[in-house]
């Protein structure tokens, strides 16, 4: 019978201090920004040479690249192979949301640097009557926005809104309200094209075939617009404390009375910014509005009698169809865009804003 | 001697009904029933509209080659076809950030980060579309020409190369682009209902920031990452305006990616052809959206299934 005696061995490299076998904190950075000289000197050597630009992206994939080998390989001798995978990993992570960001701050720097040379006076006081070529503008484009996207909320809000307090006050999951919230479900996912489709087939049929209103258009948005509210009021009501409601109960407050001066007040501004969102995300849709409300390039204040140009449309219209000269056409689109973008986006930051300032005490 | 009378009632308390609370129910009541309606109507008045060209020929809507279903075929296989490539790229992505936002970025930013994500999903879509062709095609052309010139030989990168970059592959970027927020968001929140004492046990017991995040975190989010992959799946399906604009269009099917010979996909054959449809033309359009509606309703569907199932057996909430 042999024993084998085991004898433990103390890792070669660490013989003192908590710090051995360990990468210092700062060979990351070092790394990365070494990694990253490399390979933009190496980029820039051959585009010196060869006389062409330098390209940015390449050399910043081909440093990210180099830098996850380096810190792998390096590690890996140091640490050992857990710890390599692990600063692999946290690498790649990082590398992915960086990856999202370039979109992101490609198309802002896009949208405003071609769009704000062409935010003129112009632009936001005239409508494309009469323009062939240069000049005109996207008044009659944001009229038609503003109208279309407020009789969408005049109809989804109030249904939304009731919605929702049924469901949380009244439904109490019973089969209706079960249903109610599959087919909300449903609804969040129908494309947006599909509701375009539906709003055209409703009021083709009583109108009659190539029915082009703005009212149709606010059907269309109304149905995408719709499940997005009850969702949020949803969410919103079921943050206000039962507390609330059983002290109103008690003092012997009617219910409808409860709902409307203890539930709502409490939930208002979550409902307030779950509406904004809504509306900027439907304030967006092209699809829906191309096939139901047209596009046509005349003012149009009366939702109820004719064809009504939107601001997304008119951004499509612009650059699909350029006329002579192209670039006036596609100036106007990327004003159109830039305009698009920052309605948007105040409408985001101040229903966020809502959100934090006015934010119910949920109380524990 | 008195005795207290013994309080006898039949029927249970009931409140006083009020003309408020009976007009504030009935109106709950009846916005609540108008879902159901609008949702009817969507789905009887899309079969209402279509049934005539679900068997019209070419001889009756000119826009159709022999038969509705030999229309509508390529138009499916470009629809799944580009939403596929999208969540190809997108799903891998979205985990990364998602993990970077609620792992691994220092906790002062992370929502700060979450919000800057958020606003991705902001743009509107014809914004992508314009982005799209104005500055990612150009960008993607050369890569497209040296992958056509040095590895044509794989199916996927057969030539001839387009040269405006304007092919199925840059139309899946923006589709990519447009439905990373959507997932990011859900798998953020996922990651971040992982219980914390999992987490806390895996750190304790020595393993690295990765392997907690793969023993702890990976098995509690991984129904959620396939629901929100399938959310975002949808979401792709019914994109309109990016394609509509980005792709240049043939028609037909084929699986090469940058060739100037592109499947069209059902909701940008609808934006584009709708506006000069006339008779028949236009119930075909119909038609095919209400495909792209069963087609994502199935795929919506499936994915509230599992999540549904997530909240019955993992005791997450």
């Amino acid at each position: 019978m042999s024993t084998t005696t085991l004898t433990p061995t103390r890792p070669s490299v660490a013989t003192d201090g908590l710090t051995n076998g360990r990468l210092p904190g700062w060979s990351p950075w070092v790394l990365l920004i070494g990694s990253l000289a490399v390979t933009f000197a190496a980029f820039g050597i051959m585009a010196g040479a060869s006389g062409t630009g330098l390209n940015i992206a390449g050399a910043a994939v081909l440093g990210a690249i180099l830098y996850l080998v380096l810190i792998f390989t390096i590690s890996a001798i140091v640490e050992g192979r857990r710890k390599a995978v692990d600063r692999l990993v946290t690498g790649v992570v990082t590398a992915a949301f960086a990856v999202a960001m370039v979109p992101l701050v490609s198309v802002a720097i896009t949208v405003v640097v071609a769009g704000a040379p062409n935010w003129t006076g112009e632009f936001f006081t005239s409508s494309m009557r009469n323009v062939v070529g240069e000049g005109g503008g996207a008044l009659h484009a944001i009229v038609g926005t503003l109208l279309i996207t407020l009789a969408a909320a005049v109809i989804s809000i109030p249904i939304g809104i009731f919605t929702a307090i049924y469901l949380i006050e009244y439904g109490k999951d019973n089969r209706l309200a079960k249903g109610i919230t599959f087919l909300v479900d449903v609804m969040t996912g129908i494309p947006s094209i599909v509701a375009g489709l539906f709003a055209y087939a409703l009021f083709a049929l009583f109108f009659g075939p190539g029915i082009r209103l703005g009212i149709v258009g606010a059907v269309a948005l109304a149905v995408l617009m719709i499940p997005v509210v009850v969702r949020s009021t949803e969410e919103m009501l079921r943050l206000v404390p039962n507390e609330l409601r059983e002290a109103a109960y008690a003092l012997g407050v009617p219910k409808w009375l409860t709902i409307a001066k203890v539930v709502l007040p409490t939930a208002i501004a979550g409902i307030t910014t779950g509406v904004m969102l809504s509306i900027s995300r439907v304030i967006g849709e092209t699809a829906p509005l191309l096939i139901t409300a047209g596009a046509t390039a005349s003012m149009n204040y009366d939702l109820f009698n004719g064809r009504m140009m939107s601001l997304p449309v008119f951004t499509y219209t612009q650059y699909m169809n350029q006329g002579i000269p192209a670039e006036a056409f596609v100036g106007r689109a990327w004003a159109a865009a830039l305009a698009l973008i920052v309605i948007v986006m105040v409408l985001n930051i101040v229903a966020r804003v809502i959100a934090k300032l006015f934010a119910p005490k949920t109380g524990r | 001697m008195t005795t207290t009378p013994a309080v006898t009632r039949t029927e249970p308390l009931k409140a006083k009904s009020r003309p408020g609370d009976r007009w504030f129910s009935g109106a709950a009541l009846f916005a609540g029933s108008m879902i159901l309606v609008t949702l009817a109507a969507v789905a009887i008045f899309l079969i209402v509209q279509s049934l005539p060209a679900l068997f019209a020929t070419n001889a009756d809507a000119s826009i159709l080659p022999a038969d509705f279903w030999s229309y509508v075929g390529p138009l499916v296989f470009g629809t799944v076809w580009a939403a596929a490539l999208a969540l190809i790229m997108a799903v891998p992505l979205s985990i990364g950030v998602a993990l970077f936002i609620s792992h691994y970025a220092p906790r002062r930013l992370a929502q700060a980060l979450g919000y800057i994500v958020d606003l991705l999903a902001a743009v509107p879509s014809v914004v992508f579309g314009l982005w799209g062709i104005g500055v990612l095609a150009p960008a993607v052309q050369p890569v497209y020409s040296w992958l056509v010139d040095n590895a044509g030989w794989f199916p996927l990168f057969a030539g001839p190369v387009s040269s405006t970059g304007r092919t199925i592959f840059t139309a899946a970027i923006v589709l990519a682009v447009m439905v990373t927020p959507i997932i990011t968001a859900i798998c953020r929140e996922i990651f971040l209902q992982t219980p914390n004492l999992h987490e806390e046990a895996a750190l304790a017991l020595g393993s690295t920031r990765w392997e907690m995040v793969r023993m702890a975190v990976f098995p509690f989010a991984r129904s959620g990452i396939v629901s929100a992959s399938m959310l975002g799946l949808g979401r792709a399906l019914g994109e309109t305006m990016a394609v509509a604009m980005v792709l240049s269009v043939s028609g037909g099917v084929t699986f090469a990616l940058l060739t100037p010979d592109n499947p069209n996909t059902i909701a940008a054959n609808i934006a584009l052809s709708f506006p000069e449809a006339y008779g028949l033309n236009v119930n075909v359009l119909i038609a095919t959206g209400l495909v792209l509606f069963v087609v994502t309703f199935a795929v919506n569907a499936l994915a509230r299934y599992i999540v549904s199932r997530r909240k019955e057996f993992s005791g997450a909430n």
